[in-house]
């Protein structure tokens, strides 16, 4: 593995942060402190800073390319992207178009990762049906796919457009766009981003992360069947950084069990015990502790893996402004020099 | 003796990591989605070694024992009639979110797997493997000592069929705890106190005790 190459990333679903008395400040700050979040994590830094479109009460961001263009004037270095778009229930055309235009502000740092998500608000939001899920990701993926690769466009589909020859703009003549596609579990996704020839990015939210390595190969083999070339794999995991062990998992048991709490209603599986929250911290997705603690494991996780890409996913249930800057700047000035140093001196 | 073979129709999270289970104890395990076995191949090949990929059809045929890991909004589109006279096995829940709200699944007077069983009118189902989420079932089975490992509960009304279904769960790794009739299935159901848990013995009986008062109240 060449440390050199590995790329650290911070994503936000945009959880709205709360004040001091536990109430949400609004959206419009939410929206301005995740600007600066985008900032701080650049100074720091990360690699790659990634929204999550979300529609729901608890997040702020359902525009993430608005934020990430005035972060393109204000940054220099760092990838700007999404994590996810939901392309299913989007506009490909529109959706290429917004692209087109943060990739010109942002000289070529864009980067789009598509996917399902976890939420399912948009298909209703935006008049589609759920049941339509796999055939709007294919058409829609296709025809922006098109759409990216560049050139007159002919599509004939049941929920896009019928284009005949049909240029559209802005074109992307510097660098073309970044295309990523984020997936959870299921293997057929998998073997889709094989199949479009796109890197793969693994959401792992609960359990032993090694359980996805043999979708890794799974992904690589695709690729290899349908003549793409092997793409780099990355996953994302939840966590909470701070000075001290115990600080961030007093942190993590009031910010992070609550939200996955509040899902679990939803979807109708019970509340997380104290001792699923401690095997999560000790052997599975949750990324808790100290600079230190939380380097050693993403070290080991990242080796075992064997991945080129780790995104943390920061600022869970929203959490003060002040916690949710010190993960940002601890993951970015401790954690990643580190990391990358437990890998060197592995090697 | 040999082991049945197994046959998962689904070939979607819990399929995949039920086919790991039934490999890592040893069963001939088949694995089948809605489409042509080509299309799943790679994926059971890799993420299943030793598991082979079939049409639906074919499976049903060769496999001894079915295990339903389809959305539950999908059973219907499997032929009733080619699983005459088999044991199988619900493990399938209802997710909003997959199955719509337009269709009821399950309710007072029939619970999800009364339903299939309704549908399946010629085989024995059992419940089983649906109340332990998929990823905690590949990392807890078979975790600390034998006594210890977590409870996973089954309902049925087949003492012959509820006996080879507590071979199974056992072989995979947990404790098997029969919870009684099928009907008694509803407290496993999604929403319910038990769906989604992973619990040791004990506390497994202490929780079933408390939600079978709760729907005979």
């Amino acid at each position: 593995m060449d440390v050199n190459q590995l790329k650290f990333g911070l994503d936000t679903f945009g959880d709205v942060a709360v004040d001091h008395s536990g109430k949400q400040i609004s959206y419009e700050e939410s929206i301005r402190n995740i600007a600066k979040e985008g900032q701080l994590a650049e100074e720091v830094g990360v690699d790659v800073f990634a929204l999550g479109e979300h529609h729901r009460k608890e997040y702020s961001i359902s525009s993430p390319e608005i934020i990430l263009a005035a972060l393109a004037s204000v940054t220099e270095r760092i990838t700007l992207g999404t994590a996810v778009t939901v392309l299913s229930s989007d506009d490909p055309i529109r959706l290429y178009q917004r692209f087109a235009t943060l990739n010109a502000l942002s000289n070529g740092r864009s980067q789009v990762m598509i996917g399902r998500g976890s939420f399912t608000e948009s298909f209703e939001l935006f008049g589609y049906d759920l049941k339509d899920y796999n055939e709007l990701f294919e058409e829609k993926v296709a025809l922006f796919d098109k759409l990216v690769k560049g050139g007159p466009v002919t599509s004939n589909g049941r929920f896009t457009p019928h284009l005949e020859n049909m240029e559209v703009y802005p074109k992307m003549t510097e660098k073309k766009l970044d295309v990523q596609v984020g997936v959870g579990g299921t293997p057929e996704s998998v073997v889709r981003a094989a199949r479009y020839g796109y890197p793969l990015m693994l959401a792992i939210i609960g359990g032993n992360p090694i359980r996805f390595k043999p979708y890794i190969e799974l992904y690589k083999q695709s690729a290899k069947k349908f003549g793409n070339p092997i793409q780099p794999v990355g996953m994302h995991s939840h966590g909470v950084i701070a000075e001290t062990d115990e600080e961030a998992i007093e942190r993590a048991w009031k910010y992070i069990v609550p939200a996955m709490n509040k899902i679990g209603l939803e979807r109708g599986w019970g509340p997380m015990s104290r001792e699923a929250f401690e095997n999560e911290i000790e052997n599975g997705s949750f990324y808790v502790g100290s600079p230190e603690t939380v380097a050693k494991r993403m070290a080991k996780v990242i080796k075992e893996m064997g991945i080129e890409r780790f995104d943390l996913v920061y600022g869970i249930n929203g959490q003060r402004q002040e916690e949710r800057f010190q993960t940002i700047e601890l993951f970015g000035k401790e954690v990643i020099p580190r990391v990358k140093e437990i890998l060197k001196e592995g090697n | 003796m040999t082991k049945p073979m197994i046959g998962i129709l689904g070939a979607g999270k819990l399929g995949i990591s039920l086919g790991q289970l039934a490999r890592q104890a040893d069963y001939p395990v088949g694995i089948a989605a809605s489409g042509p076995a080509e299309k799943i191949e790679l994926t059971v090949e890799i993420l299943v070694p030793g598991a082979k990929a079939y049409t639906s059809e074919e499976l049903i045929q060769i496999a001894d024992i079915i295990i339903l890991a389809v959305p539950l909004s999908k059973y219907q589109q499997i032929d009733s009639l080619l699983l005459q006279d088999k044991l199988v096995i619900d493990a399938m829940n209802y997710w909003w979110e997959v199955d719509g709200t337009d269709q009821v699944f399950s309710d007072k007077e029939l619970s999800s797997s009364e339903r299939v069983q309704q549908y399946f009118e010629k085989s024995i189902v059992v419940k089983a493997f649906n109340h332990i989420g998929y990823h905690d079932l590949v990392d807890h089975a078979k975790q600390g000592t034998k006594e210890n490992r977590k409870a996973l509960l089954i309902a049925g009304d087949d003492k012959k069929s509820i006996d080879q279904v507590e071979k199974i769960v056992d072989d995979f790794g947990f404790i098997p705890l029969n919870i009684g009739q099928l009907k008694n299935g509803v407290i496993l159901e999604t929403g319910r106190p038990l769906f989604g848990a992973s619990l040791g013995l004990e506390e497994s009986k202490e929780m079933v005790k408390r939600s079978l008062e709760e729907i005979r109240k």
